[in-house]
């Protein structure tokens, strides 16, 4: 390679060096903003030292607990527990749920902070995992059955 | 290694090996996204919890991992024209750019429409799908950029410049989900250890991902010919080719 060249290289492979860094260091210290939700834990716990206080709106994103859905039968309200390894959180909502909900399932809400760990949501969206396979292998290898939303009694 | 690369660039020569490469990428365009598609749309099992809503995976991940196969390649490109100052390093920089840019706007329209039904919402300002949309912008820019100037070497230059920063998105993009909480589940395929996709489902993914290859090595490749004859315009080679192409 000739000295022109290799001094081009050099040059572009330095500036590309400085800019990951400035760029990864950026990106570290903006962290706590990027994530999109509190975890119930961090909300009862606080994050990094920070409690999300009472009246503030937030995302929360955790698993909705076994048995905890309650649905109004005159309105659309429904209330459930979130919980990820900790304590729970108490989510309260009305309106359409996504198909994807059911006991079990990750879900993220958007909604205010009230007294006594509750949350009242105006939106809730499903997560799901990276895991796909036919309903049979679903049955054998994790136990899990899969009920239509129409079906869950909730 | 550029002993055996150093006469391609010549336009000449990279037009003549773009028509030579030509029908092996269409073919496997043809083949790849033929096969893929039905087989994923029509024969795959539907998911145990998304049913049959999942069978957009087929369009959304062959064009999303591809969206940034072809911007590090862009960027590469880019680097070679910087360093070695080859013109037809630059061509195919610019050629790739709209191919990219095309993938990437796939992946975020599959994704929006994906996510409707099964999230409950079209869009939301994770991470993934943030740097995603980044990523398009970047594509965009390197565009932009280059048409901005009227020399072309210059305008190269410019663009390669643009190109080689945003290749620190392209981490950010993979690393998004298990950086950072997201709503966009983690990555499947390229997950390593247990595979989270059964056998059924991602060999038609694969032989997708591999029709999606096929058809960005044919645009890329129309895309660079006309770039070159574009450029060259003047040439006596490619003026030989204009008037062949006319008498026919």
């Amino acid at each position: 390679m000739n000295p022109r060249r290799q001094q081009r290289l050099i040059t572009v492979s330095a500036i590309g060096v400085l800019l990951a860094g400035a760029i990864g260091l950026m990106l570290y210290a903006l962290s706590n903003n990027i994530d999109l939700f509190y975890t119930p834990s961090e909300i009862i716990n606080g994050k990094e030292g920070k409690k999300p206080q009472i009246g503030q709106r937030l995302r929360i994103g955790g698993m909705v607990v076994e048995g905890s859905v309650e649905r109004n039968q005159d309105s659309l309200a429904v209330e459930f527990d979130l919980v990820d390894t900790g304590p729970k959180v108490t989510v309260s909502y009305s309106g359409i749920l996504p198909d994807l909900f059911r006991e079990g399932q990750g879900i993220v809400a958007t909604g205010v902070l009230q007294a006594g760990n509750i949350i009242i949501a105006d939106e809730v969206l499903a997560k799901h995992d990276e895991e796909y396979m036919p309903p049979e292998l679903a049955e054998q290898m994790k136990g899990i059955k899969h009920v239509k939303p129409s079906e869950a009694g909730y | 290694m550029f002993v055996w690369l150093h006469p391609y660039a010549k336009t000449e020569r990279a037009y003549a090996l773009c028509n030579t490469l030509m029908p092996y990428f269409l073919s496997a365009a043809i083949l790849g996204l033929s096969v893929g598609l039905v087989w994923g749309m029509l024969f795959a099992p539907a998911d145990y919890q998304q049913g049959d809503s999942f069978r957009i995976i087929y369009i959304h991940v062959p064009s999303a991992i591809l969206s940034m196969g072809t911007y590090v390649a862009m960027a590469i490109a880019g680097l070679v024209g910087l360093v070695w100052q080859w013109k037809t390093a630059y061509m195919s920089m610019i050629a790739m750019a709209p191919v990219g840019a095309l993938m990437c706007f796939i992946s975020l329209f599959t994704g929006a429409a994906w996510g409707k039904p099964m999230w409950g919402t079209w869009w939301i300002w994770d991470a993934r799908l943030t740097s995603q949309l980044i990523l398009l912008f970047l594509y965009l820019g390197v565009m932009a950029l280059y048409y901005a100037f009227n020399d072309r070497q210059q305008a190269g230059k410019a663009a390669a410049i643009i190109a080689l920063i945003g290749v620190i998105n392209i981490p950010i993009i993979h690393y998004s989900v298990e950086w950072w909480n997201t709503l966009h589940q983690g990555s499947t395929i390229t997950k390593i250890g247990k595979p989270s996709i059964a056998p059924s489902m991602k060999w038609p993914l694969l032989v997708s991902i591999a029709g999606f290859m096929g058809l960005i090595g044919t645009l890329t490749l129309m895309q660079l010919k006309n770039v070159i004859i574009e450029r060259e315009l003047h040439r006596p080679w490619v003026k030989q080719l204009l008037s062949e192409r006319e008498t026919k």
